[in-house]
């Protein structure tokens, strides 16, 4: 387990740190919305990962208010968006 | 026996799991425009999460958490379609994709339309001849 949770850290950071390169780059603010969405998706299987090698449920409440955190922060965006450029 | 295995079970679900966020992180940063993009961050949205979560089921081997799990995966599938959608409902409209990567686009007739009857009935001449907007 010890191995797995090395490798599994090392995939998650990599993959943060280039999901907060598209987030710094990132052209216009829906693809700032798609990495942040990713980056919340990072934490919160980072926090799965920490419950299944520790062994606890302590974290599981916050894997689900992430994802409805994500959603309502992407269709708020995306909705005035879509008003703004329209007006 | 039947332990180690479980616990290979569950090591190789973290592994592929996070590759999954590897994958959408990788394709963030090199997929050309927003659809394209898009699709890459859907990949941790349902199957990575599906992994990890059936590893925390497979590694903690109590039924009592098996609701929670299945609440937690439930409303990322039904929430990353909705959310999806109107991120690339946004992109669309404000032109923020390449056209020529497009294979159809059954959505360009509807918009016209769109943009005809608004201008008929309010006599608006909008935005027709705007250029597309990409980085």
């Amino acid at each position: 387990m010890n191995i797995v949770l090395w490798i599994c850290g090392i995939t998650l950071s990599i993959a943060g740190a280039l999901a907060m390169v598209r987030l710094a780059k990132g052209p216009s603010i829906l693809e700032r919305v798609i990495a942040t969405d990713v980056l919340l998706l990072i934490v919160s299987a980072a926090l799965c990962v920490d419950m299944t090698v520790n062994k606890h449920t302590d974290n599981l409440i916050f894997v689900l208010l992430a994802c409805l955190v994500g959603f309502v922060g992407s269709v708020t965006v995306s909705r005035f968006v879509t008003d703004r450029r329209n007006a | 026996m039947l332990d180690t295995v479980i616990d290979i079970v569950a090591g190789t679900f973290m592994i592929v799991g996070c590759l999954m966020s590897l994958a959408a992180g990788i394709g963030m940063l090199r997929f050309p425009d927003l659809l394209s993009r898009l699709h890459a961050a859907t990949k941790p949205q349902v199957l990575g999460l599906f992994l990890l979560l059936a590893a925390l089921g497979l590694e903690l081997r109590s039924w009592a958490v098996l609701p929670v799990l299945a609440l937690a995966w439930l409303l990322q599938l039904l929430t990353a379609p909705v959310s999806a959608h109107m991120v690339g409902r946004a992109g669309y409209r404000t032109r923020h994709l390449k056209r020529e990567t497009l294979i159809a686009d059954e959505l360009a007739a509807v918009v016209e339309a769109a943009e005809q009857r608004e201008e008929a009935e309010h006599g608006r001449n909008g935005n027709r001849d705007r250029a597309d907007f990409i980085d």
